[in-house]
Formats: C-alpha cells, sequence, structure tokens
C-alpha cells in the first residue's frame, strides 16, 4: 500500500511559523548574536566568544540576583501553593455563592502588573497608605523604602495578594472534576479530613497543581514591574532580581554584549528549571501510581 | 450501492488497533458490530466515519475512494452512548439542525421533522429542551437527527447502553422498523449477543481488533465458524469440554472413557472441543444418547422462570440455564447432560467441524 | 450485620412538599431481615436511589425513621452507621496499593496493624485477589477495581449492611457473569445484610433472596423471583420482570368467565369484581401457546413479527386487535399457519385498577 502524502497542511501552519520566527526565533537568534560579539556604537562589532558568559557566570552581582531570585520563588511557591489550596478547598462548591467567590478572588489577576505595584506602593506607604499607616499606628517600625526586610515583606506579600487566586481557581477546577463517590466513600470509610486530602483530593489534583507550580515558578522567577515600581530594586540592592538587574545592565548601562550572554543564562535556568519541576512531579505520579 | 473496506488496517503510536480487514456492506442492511469492549468495534466506527485515517486500505462507496474526503463532506450520521444533543434547542430545532445546515426550506423541513418526530414517537415534546426529557427521549431526538439527514452511513455506537433496561427493549423494538424504512447503511455496535440478535440483520464478531465472522445474524448465531466467534456469540458464555474420539470410544476431559453416541459416532479420530450453549447444558437426560457428566455447583441464580446453574467442571466454570426453578445445594456434585446433536465440535485449530442439528433446521 | 426497619419514611426534595405528588419517595413501612440479600429494582427516577442514600445516611428523610437493629440512626451521619457502599462507577484509592486500599478503613478506625494485616489477607482470599495485593489500584481492570470498593466494605467486621448501586454498569457483559456470581457466593458465604439497587431486572432477580419493586416512588411488591414471575401483585411488576413483560389484555369478569376481546375464557377460579373498576387479564408470554391446529378453547390470531433471539423465539401475534406476544421454543418452527393461541388456564391473573384480585373457589 502506497502512502499519499497531502501537503496542503503545510500552508496552513506556514502564517504560524512566521509569526513565531518573527516574534520569538528572531529576537532570540538577535541576543545570540549580541552575546558573542562586543560593540563600542557606530554599528562596529567585533567577536567575543564567551569572554562575556564567562564574566557573567563569575560576578557576584549576578549571583547575588540569582541568590536573590532563588530565595524569592521559593519561598512564593511555599506560600502560594499551599494556600491556593487550601482556599480551593474552602470555596463553596457550587450555586450563586461560588460564582460570586470566583469573581472576586480572581479580581487581583485582573490588574495591571504596573498598577499592582503601584497600589501596594501607595498602600504600603506609612504616611498616607492604609496599610503603612497601620503598620506604624502599631508602634511597628515599618519602611519599605529603607529597611531591606520590610521591602522583601511587602513585595512577597504583593505577589502572594496577586497570583495565588490563580492557584486557587486551577485548584477548584481540580476539585470540581472529582466525582462526589469518591468523598461519599471515604465518609463511608471513616477518613479523617486529613485522610480524604491526602489519598482523594491531592492525588486528583496532581494535573493542575503541576501547571500552577511551574506557571507560578516561571512567572515569579522573571518578576519584575512589581518590585521595580514598589522599590526600583532597593534598598541598596536588596531587590534586585535577574530582571531588574538585566535592565539594569543593559539599558542603564547599555553592556548590550554581557546583558545579552546574561539573558541567555537567565532564559536556560529557567527552561532547566521547569523542566526539572516537571520530571520530578510527574515521576513523584508514577511513584505514586 | 455498497460501501467497501479493503484490507484496511489502524495502527496507533505502534498499537494495533485494527488487523487489516474486508468488509463489503450494502445500502438498506443492518451490520450489527458485536464484541466486548476493546474488540475494536470504535476504532472500526471511527475509520468508517473518516474521523480516523486508515494506516493502510482504501475505504470506499459506490467504487470512489473516501480516504482523503474529510468527515464533512462525508454523508454519514452518528449517535453515541451519550446522549448528544443541543441543550439550548428545542427537540424539533435539534431535529431540523442538520436540514438547516444543507439549507431546506421551511417547509421542506418541517415534513421530515414531523415524520421523524412521528416515528421516534416524539410529536408531542417537540417544543420541549432535551435536558427536560428522560434519557429514552433524549437518545430518540438524537436518533431522530441523524435519520433526518438521510445519511447513506449512519452509525450507531452502543447507543442503548445508558437506558434503562425497559427502555431498551422499547427502542430495540423499534429500530428494526427504522431500518428497514432507511436505504442507509447502518452499522451498529453493541457488546450484547441478545441485542444483536434481536436486531437482526447481518452481524460482524469481533475480537481483538480482528473480524472473526461476518453474516447474516442469525446465521452466524447458529454456524459460528471458530471458537472465537461462539465465545463473543454467546450470552451466557458458551460452555467449552475437551474430547478425544478414538475409534467407538470417547475420552472426555477429566472423565471416563466411554462410547461415542449420537454425532459423536460419525466424528473421525482426534481430539475436539465440544462447545454447548448454557441452554442445551441439561439438568435431566434428555435422549438415550447424551453424553453424562459429573459437576459441582458453585452458585444457583433464578430469575423466577429460569435458573442459571453455576458449575465446575475441574477448573472450568461452566453455567447451565434450566427452565423452571432448581435449587441444587452449593458445593453438591451434580450430573449434568450434553445432547451430542445440541453440541457444536471445533478441531484443534479452533474451527468449527460441527453445529448441532437445530442449526441446519433454520 | 443488622435488620433495617424503615418506619414511616418518605422523601421530598422540595421541604415545603404538601401533596403527594411532589415526594421523590412515598410513604414505606417495611423490615428488612438479617442476613439477607435484597434488590431495589426500578426505573430511574422511581425512588429507588432516594431510598438507597436515605439508607445510607447521605440523605436525611423527610419523614419517619431508619433503625438498624432497632435502633434510630435517622440522625446519624454515614460515618457512624457501619454501612459500606460499592458505587457505579468504581472508586479505588488510586495512589495506593490493593493491600492499603483494603486496609484503609481499618486504620482510619486505628486497628492495630497485625489485625489489619489478618483481616485484609482473608478478605483478600475470599475476593480472589491475594496475587494482586502489592499492585496499585490504578492500574487494574473495571472489575477488580469494583472488588477492591466491596473488599473495603468486607475488611470491617462490624458492618450492617453493605450496599451497591448499580455496581456492574461499567463492567464488560462477560464479566458481569462472573463478577455476579461472585458477589452471589460472597452473601451465601458471609451472609451479611445486602441491598443492590438495579434498573435491570436479571440483576435484581438472580442476586437476591427478595426483590423490592418501586414504582413511582411506591414499593409496589416485595417478593422472591418466583412470586414476582408467578403473583405479579401489580400490572407494572408484571411488565417489568420478564421479557417480553406480562401480556395484558383488557377484560370483564363474570364469576369464572372473563371476556376479553369478543372471546370467552374459562378461569380457574371466579371473581367478584365492581363494573365500575378497570379489569384486565395478565398472562405471561410464556404460558401463551400458538399451534396451526385449533385445540379445545383457542383463540384465532394472526402472526404479525417473529423475533429469534437463539434460545427461544418472541411471536407477536394479533389478536381481534390487542398485541400478545408468545415465547416459543427453539425446536419450534412459527410459520404464519401458526393462527390457534392458548391460554394455560393456571398461570392467568385478574387484575382491577391494577391491583392483582385473588380468587375464591371456582362454583362450577
Amino acid at each position: 500500500m502506497t502512502k499519499t502524502w497531502n501537503n496542503k497542511a503545510w500552508f496552513m501552519v506556514l502564517p504560524v511559523v512566521i509569526l513565531v520566527a518573527f516574534s520569538a526565533l528572531l529576537p532570540l537568534m538577535t541576543v545570540v548574536n549580541y552575546s558573542i560579539q562586543d560593540t563600542f556604537g557606530n554599528n562596529q562589532f567585533f567577536f567575543a566568544g564567551f569572554e562575556w558568559f564567562e564574566e557573567i557566570m563569575t560576578s557576584s552581582r549576578f549571583h547575588d540576583a540569582l541568590g536573590r531570585q532563588f530565595l524569592f520563588s521559593t519561598i512564593i511557591l511555599a506560600i502560594e501553593v499551599p494556600l491556593g489550596i487550601f482556599i480551593a478547598m474552602n470555596l463553596p462548591s457550587k450555586g450563586w455563592k461560588s460564582s460570586l467567590c470566583l469573581v472576586l478572588i480572581s479580581l487581583p489577576l485582573l490588574i495591571p502588573l504596573n498598577v499592582v505595584g503601584t497600589i501596594w506602593q501607595i498602600f504600603g506607604r506609612a504616611d498616607i497608605g492604609l496599610l503603612g499607616a497601620s503598620i506604624a499606628a502599631l508602634g511597628l517600625d515599618y519602611n519599605y523604602t529603607q529597611n531591606a526586610v520590610d521591602a522583601w515583606i511587602t513585595i512577597i506579600v504583593m505577589d502572594v495578594w496577586h497570583w495565588t487566586s490563580l492557584v486557587a481557581l486551577l485548584c477548584f477546577a481540580g476539585l470540581q472534576s472529582i466525582p462526589e463517590a469518591y468523598y461519599q466513600a471515604a465518609r463511608i470509610d471513616g477518613a479523617s479530613k486529613w485522610a480524604t486530602f491526602r489519598y482523594i483530593q491531592l492525588p486528583k489534583m496532581h494535573g493542575v497543581l503541576l501547571i500552577a507550580v511551574l506557571l507560578r515558578f516561571m512567572d515569579s522567577f522573571m518578576i519584575y514591574t512589581e518590585p521595580f515600581v514598589l522599590t526600583g530594586g532597593g534598598p541598596g540592592n536588596s531587590t534586585t532580581f535577574l530582571s531588574i538587574d538585566l535592565v539594569k545592565m543593559a539599558i542603564g548601562q547599555f553592556d548590550l554584549g554581557p546583558a545579552a550572554a546574561f539573558s541567555l543564562i537567565y532564559f536556560l535556568i529557567i527552561l532547566l528549571m521547569s523542566f526539572i519541576f516537571y520530571t520530578v512531579m510527574n515521576s513523584l505520579d508514577k511513584k505514586e501510581g | 450501492m455498497s460501501f467497501k473496506l479493503e484490507q484496511v488496517s489502524s495502527v496507533v503510536g505502534g498499537n494495533t488497533h485494527i488487523y487489516p480487514l474486508d468488509l463489503t456492506l450494502t445500502a438498506g442492511s443492518l451490520n450489527v458490530l458485536l464484541g466486548p469492549t476493546q474488540a475494536g468495534k470504535t476504532s472500526l466506527m471511527r475509520l468508517m466515519a473518516g474521523l480516523d485515517k486508515p494506516t493502510t486500505g482504501d475505504i470506499s462507496w459506490n467504487g470512489d475512494r473516501m480516504n482523503d474526503v474529510p468527515v464533512q463532506k462525508r454523508n454519514i450520521a452518528m449517535v453515541y452512548q451519550q446522549f448528544i444533543n443541543y441543550p439550548a434547542m428545542t427537540v424539533y430545532e435539534n431535529i431540523a439542525s442538520p436540514l438547516r445546515i444543507r439549507g431546506l426550506s421551511n417547509k421542506a423541513i418541517d415534513k421530515k421533522v414531523m415524520e421523524a418526530s412521528e416515528l421516534m414517537k416524539l410529536t408531542p415534546m417537540l417544543q420541549r429542551k432535551p435536558l427536560e426529557l428522560s434519557g429514552g427521549q433524549q437518545q430518540r431526538c438524537a436518533l431522530a437527527r441523524a435519520l433526518v439527514k438521510d445519511a447513506d452511513l449512519v452509525l450507531l455506537d452502543e447507543p442503548l447502553a445508558n437506558l434503562d433496561y425497559k427502555l431498551r427493549e422499547e427502542l430495540r423494538e423499534e429500530m428494526p422498523k427504522i431500518f428497514t424504512e432507511s436505504g442507509a447503511v447502518f452499522v451498529y455496535a453493541t457488546t450484547e449477543p441478545t441485542e444483536a440478535l434481536l436486531l437482526g440483520g447481518n452481524t460482524v464478531a469481533m475480537s481483538e481488533g480482528r473480524i472473526a465472522q461476518f453474516g447474516k445474524t442469525l446465521d452466524v448465531y447458529r454456524n459460528p465458524k471458530d471458537m472465537t466467534t461462539a465465545r463473543v456469540f454467546s450470552e451466557p458464555p458458551m460452555n467449552f469440554l475437551k474430547i478425544t474420539k478414538q475409534g467407538g470410544e470417547l475420552h472426555v476431559q477429566g472423565e471416563q472413557t466411554r462410547t461415542a453416541t449420537g454425532a459423536f459416532t460419525t466424528l473421525d479420530n482426534g481430539q475436539y472441543t465440544v462447545g454447548i450453549r448454557p441452554n442445551h447444558l441439561m439438568l435431566h437426560r434428555p435422549s438415550d444418547d447424551a453424553l453424562a457428566i459429573e459437576v459441582t455447583v458453585s452458585v444457583v441464580e433464578i430469575t423466577g422462570s429460569e435458573s442459571f446453574v453455576h458449575l465446575l467442571h475441574g477448573d472450568q466454570r461452566w453455567v447451565s440455564l434450566a427452565h423452571g426453578i432448581h435449587h441444587p445445594e452449593s458445593g453438591s456434585t451434580l450430573t449434568v447432560y450434553v445432547d451430542p446433536s445440541n453440541a457444536y465440535i471445533f478441531d484443534e485449530n479452533e474451527q468449527m467441524v460441527r453445529a448441532p442439528e437445530l442449526a441446519k433446521v433454520a | 450485620m443488622a435488620e433495617i426497619h424503615l418506619k414511616g419514611l418518605a422523601h421530598s426534595y422540595d421541604p415545603n412538599a404538601s401533596e403527594e405528588g411532589h415526594y421523590a419517595l412515598k410513604q414505606i413501612d417495611h423490615v428488612w431481615e438479617d442476613g439477607k440479600a435484597y434488590a431495589l429494582l426500578g426505573a430511574s427516577g422511581c425512588g429507588k436511589s432516594t431510598l438507597l442514600n436515605i439508607i445510607s445516611g447521605l440523605l436525611h428523610p423527610s419523614k419517619g425513621q431508619v433503625l438498624f437493629d432497632g435502633v434510630d440512626v435517622t440522625n446519624l451521619p454515614t460515618e457512624e452507621r457501619h454501612i459500606a457502599q460499592v458505587f457505579q462507577f468504581p472508586v479505588v484509592y488510586d495512589t495506593m496499593s490493593v493491600y492499603d486500599n483494603l486496609a484503609f478503613p481499618l486504620r482510619n478506625r486505628g486497628h492495630d496493624e497485625a489485625t489489619i494485616k489478618e483481616r485484609v489477607l482473608n478478605i483478600a482470599e475470599i475476593l480472589e485477589m491475594t496475587d494482586v495485593l502489592n499492585k496499585k489500584a490504578r492500574g487494574l481492570t473495571a472489575d477488580a477495581k469494583q472488588k477492591i470498593s466491596l473488599g473495603r466494605g468486607l475488611v470491617r467486621e462490624n458492618v450492617a449492611a453493605i450496599l451497591f448501586d448499580e455496581p456492574l454498569t461499567v463492567i464488560d457483559p462477560h464479566l458481569k457473569w462472573l463478577l455476579r456470581m461472585q458477589l452471589k457466593s460472597l452473601h451465601l458465604r458471609l451472609k451479611r445484610t445486602m441491598i443492590y439497587v438495579t434498573h435491570d431486572q436479571t440483576e435484581a432477580l438472580t442476586f437476591a433472596d427478595k426483590v423490592v419493586v418501586m414504582h413511582d416512588g411506591y414499593v409496589v411488591q416485595i417478593g422472591t423471583p418466583e412470586e414476582l414471575f408467578d403473583k405479579p401483585q401489580h400490572t407494572f411488576v408484571g411488565y417489568f420482570i420478564g421479557s417480553p413483560g406480562m401480556n395484558f389484555i383488557d377484560a370483564k369478569i363474570t364469576g369464572s368467565q372473563a371476556v376479553i376481546a369478543g372471546e370467552t375464557v374459562e378461569l380457574a377460579a371466579s371473581y367478584e369484581i365492581k363494573d365500575s373498576d378497570k379489569v384486565e387479564l395478565g398472562i405471561r408470554p410464556e404460558f401463551v401457546t400458538l399451534s396451526a391446529a385449533p385445540s379445545a378453547g383457542s383463540f384465532k390470531v394472526s402472526v404479525k413479527r417473529i423475533e429469534d433471539i437463539g434460545r427461544h423465539k418472541i411471536v407477536h401475534v394479533d389478536f381481534n386487535g390487542n398485541d400478545v406476544s408468545a415465547i416459543v421454543p427453539e425446536n419450534v418452527a412459527i410459520t404464519d399457519d401458526f393462527t390457534n393461541m392458548v391460554f394455560d388456564q393456571s398461570r392467568i391473573n385478574i387484575y382491577s385498577n391494577d391491583w392483582l384480585v385473588e380468587g375464591g373457589l371456582s362454583h362450577d
């Protein structure tokens, strides 16, 4: 039997291929191009090899930013995932109350990133912000522009406020897909709330949790706008995360070569970490099942 | 008019779902795909519909090759196990929907919808929404929509499986009527042998991605060409017994040697498997020729008019379907009888060499 | 193990229901004996699932009480009622092994591991699952999963009743036979109270000691398979049990004579029935005989349709405008000249306003 090939399909995917090429591939190649060359303006380029990569990899500035970034993403995941699950489990499961709650908790997701930063910048100010003033009134010395710990706490609280609902929504969808019979069976088997969570809800949420963790990891690892608006990376360099550092380098100092190398390393780290998360969570599932 | 599959196979991700098969179905015929789940019924239907492309082989309609014709351009209708209707439309609009797409005049649509709804007994509820109907009525609505389409090929994938038992009975009675009134090729998948018999028409017995046998339903039932078909087409499951014929003697698996009687006398020397339908495994001696076999009773189930007596012959599970109420004690031994004239005889390669005399009558 | 007493039970999903029509379950008073197997049989929407959920404690009845061994459990939650349930779709704990699945209800109740092991191994033996104990429950077939669901109920020694909610729905016909038989032998061996909900008459009749037939929120008859077959108390039972169901023909009765479709039938008993009642004669297709030659008391009919289902034929005939079906054995060839029909007199039942009427001694 000969197999006939229908080549019409290639024409169908052509627009997407072109779009992806222009939106992703070409800029990426530009970055690769910059990362191995040096320029002093005037469109004059010199081949620099892996020099920029070496410089970035060994710079303490990069190490510090990377450290801060990992710490930030870890804290974010450690708070948002359990909190999201907790919220999802306590949402009303049907009726108008359920719809209302879903709309209410999704509100933060609808606010643009820079507005979120601005909201919290004002909200947290000790002189005019409701939050800042309230804390000050309690007699606590709180100032996110002066104190590094305060700045961190503010950014973390802000991110939790902004993104936990995404995890909650995903988990809610996962929980909704569990047939009622499972809960009935668990009650009949005398399972405690914890056992029901551990052996029914958690395994059934596995798929959406994987997506939630990946999304939140990638997003938090690339966080830029909110801390930039809130603290501009300060005080000092205490909230200078990778992307803020990168922008400083590329636009502030116009070190295009090192910045390009920085971006590539940054990109590879995210790719690697996402891959690790995916593999680990999947194999965990296999081991359990 | 005919719908033809030639050497059609389907391999998905290295797993063979359908082994190369040939099948020719004629217009105006009802064809039952019978087999257990995983036998390949749904895979075969998807190939017929054009939802999946065959890995090898050709699918043709009146000699025109259909492999590359997309589903939308084929004139087919499909009804699934789940009741699929447009929930926001009335029953009338649901039935009318394929005709509206085709752009028929309102008058022509009305005429067809009324005809189909009359046939499917939906006339009183045409203005209701599908979700306000019972399961049986929802499925009637889906069937009516498939019928008005005047499709060349109508595929029904276990359409009654989600319905109550008595509703199934009613719809089964009506279905053959529909089939005879339409000129389409009907393909109907089911896991239940009784359903195939009630529907009549032709039966394609399927097992593990292959067609075991194709023919008139009753003929396939009465003359299964091998043990695979016999297994697929027997409910309750057929009972099997290994025997060896030597001269005038019959060696029965796990039993004493005895003199061959009745239809066994004319068998050539060799090893055979005897297949006995549960209703032919008798609790009382039906004739002098009958083979008496000792068995152990495991459980008895009574339906009111009949008894299913589950038995163990060695390590083989048997079942006898006996008229009337019988209460043999669980664990007790019992003698059951096989009339040689009611036995199917299969050779060492599981091919049937002799059908019961009844089969020849019919 | 327990005797289940349903006392004045009724349920409506509408809390303000006043009329009887609003009740999904209408007045039920019954005692179900300890250790027996019961089946709740009826079409969807007849109230059988409502009743099951009330027994299991997932629903609180609008009226009445549920008593287990004389103790009122109406207000107890499911987990305190000591019941087990097997659902329509198999429920197993995916991430656990078969062993852990079976041990789960015991661990939740704080039993020590030695006791757990002993019981789990014992139940696994009964269910013929010993060789898969260490496998993950997720990868098993639907019928094996149903056995695990059942096993989780069996390991608990104080279970008052095991409830089954259409447990064979997702099982292949070939395996249905096997699983059904295993359930039955399990019941014979363990003698636990079992309640089995289904719409499939074969499942109900073959499984249960007593079948509870429900229709439109009422229990219309509780009886053994034989009783339901021979003496259906209500026309619905006659129709619902048997395939095809009982034939019903409008009749006019005077003493021991019935007039149906213009013909006279001699009855085995005499009846006293008001003229205003709707009277029907009921006869099962199994007791209708067709023949080519007329015989004493035979009626003229014409053959409309023959369904050959292998082990017997179902013949539909026209009897002066009435549809009557007859079951004809496999070895009888039916032709169009089979125009004489006769009823087995001793198997005729008479119904007045849909309920069975017992006849008195015939005076003839």
